[in-house]
């Protein structure tokens, strides 16, 4: 039977391994600057929306060093990409909800504006 | 009866059933966590008024905090890395770490909270500080739900390695998964909860 890159033959991926791990060290030590950068990003002071999209890509680029190599993410199976980009689909679904209540509150409160009674569709 | 497809890979995923297991399952952390953060973004936005957040919470001890679970995820990969080179005593000594990291995580947090009720701050007192200790709550039992796990395969669950040592070291990867998604989750919840 076969077996997966992560299970098969451990010895014969020694080299491999080693060189995994100096990148688990480099990642470490972007993951430390990063985070470094995060809060010295916070004592500048700026503008509320400037510093959400700020604090948000930062805490993207460090979410995507962890899932890409600690997780293993960029040499995973296409299966597990299926799984994960439905999953970011929903996601984005579930944080674009209170974006869209807030940018223009009209339609969550459609029912509070009844259409006018000449609008309403007669049968009689 | 052997369980079918824990090392060996299934023609039809390409993948060993724990490993699609495990996506799966952090797959709807994904949504379970996403979902308070949405709830979070409602709040807020929907919100007269907001606390100023890092005036609340201490920056400094988050920022510590932050830099520990990142250390331990480190640690958890080193761990498998070691599984890997056929070095179980090194194994043993990452793991360990990782727990240790974990634990001093929790303690941190538990300064925090203490801190927080001695200054009569409780989730009740406003929306801010509910959803506060909800997702830090949450996250802790993540904490802790993890190190129960990884404390298994540092203790009894290792034996495992003697006998199998192929499946110890999926057991370890998979672990260490969720360990990885438990960081990846503060690593968000931070700069959400303390910094903006």
């Amino acid at each position: 039977m076969t077996t997966d890159h992560a299970t098969a033959s451990m010895t014969d991926h020694a080299v491999d391994i080693d060189k995994h791990v100096r990148i688990y060290i480099t990642v470490f030590v972007a993951l430390m600057v990063l985070t470094i950068v995060t809060v010295a990003i916070s004592y500048l002071h700026l503008p509320v929306h400037t510093a959400v999209a700020i604090a948000l890509l930062v805490a993207t680029i460090k979410g995507s060093l962890v899932a890409c190599y600690f997780m293993h993410l960029i040499s995973e199976k296409k299966l597990i990409y299926a799984v994960l980009l439905l999953t970011a689909a929903f996601f984005v679904v579930l944080l674009a909800l209170p974006t869209l209540t807030h940018a223009n509150g009209y339609w969550i409160h459609e029912t509070d504006h009844p259409a006018p009674s000449s609008a309403a569709p007669s049968h009689q | 009866m052997e369980i079918p497809y824990t090392t060996e890979v299934r023609p039809d995923t390409g993948l060993t059933n724990p490993k699609l297991g495990i996506w799966l399952f952090l797959a709807s952390e994904v949504m379970l966590f996403g979902s308070l953060f949405s709830s979070y973004a409602l709040l807020r936005s929907g919100a007269p008024t907001w606390p100023v957040q890092h005036e609340i919470l201490s920056v400094p001890l988050a920022a510590l905090n932050t830099v520990v679970l990142i250390a331990s995820s480190v640690t958890m990969v080193m761990a498998w890395a070691s599984l890997m080179r056929n070095r179980f005593s090194t194994f043993r000594l990452y793991m360990g770490a990782t727990i240790l990291l974990g634990g001093v995580f929790l303690v941190v947090k538990y300064f925090e909270y203490s801190a927080k009720f001695e200054h009569h701050l409780f989730p009740s007192t406003n929306n801010f500080l509910a959803i506060y200790f909800t997702m830090t709550g949450l996250h802790m039992l993540h904490v802790a739900g993890g190190m129960a796990v990884n404390a298994y395969f540092w203790g009894p669950g290792a034996k495992l390695w003697k006998t199998n040592p192929v499946w110890f070291t999926n057991r370890v990867e998979h672990s260490g998964l969720f360990w990885h998604f438990v960081d990846l989750v503060w690593i968000f919840l931070f700069p959400t909860l303390y910094l903006l």
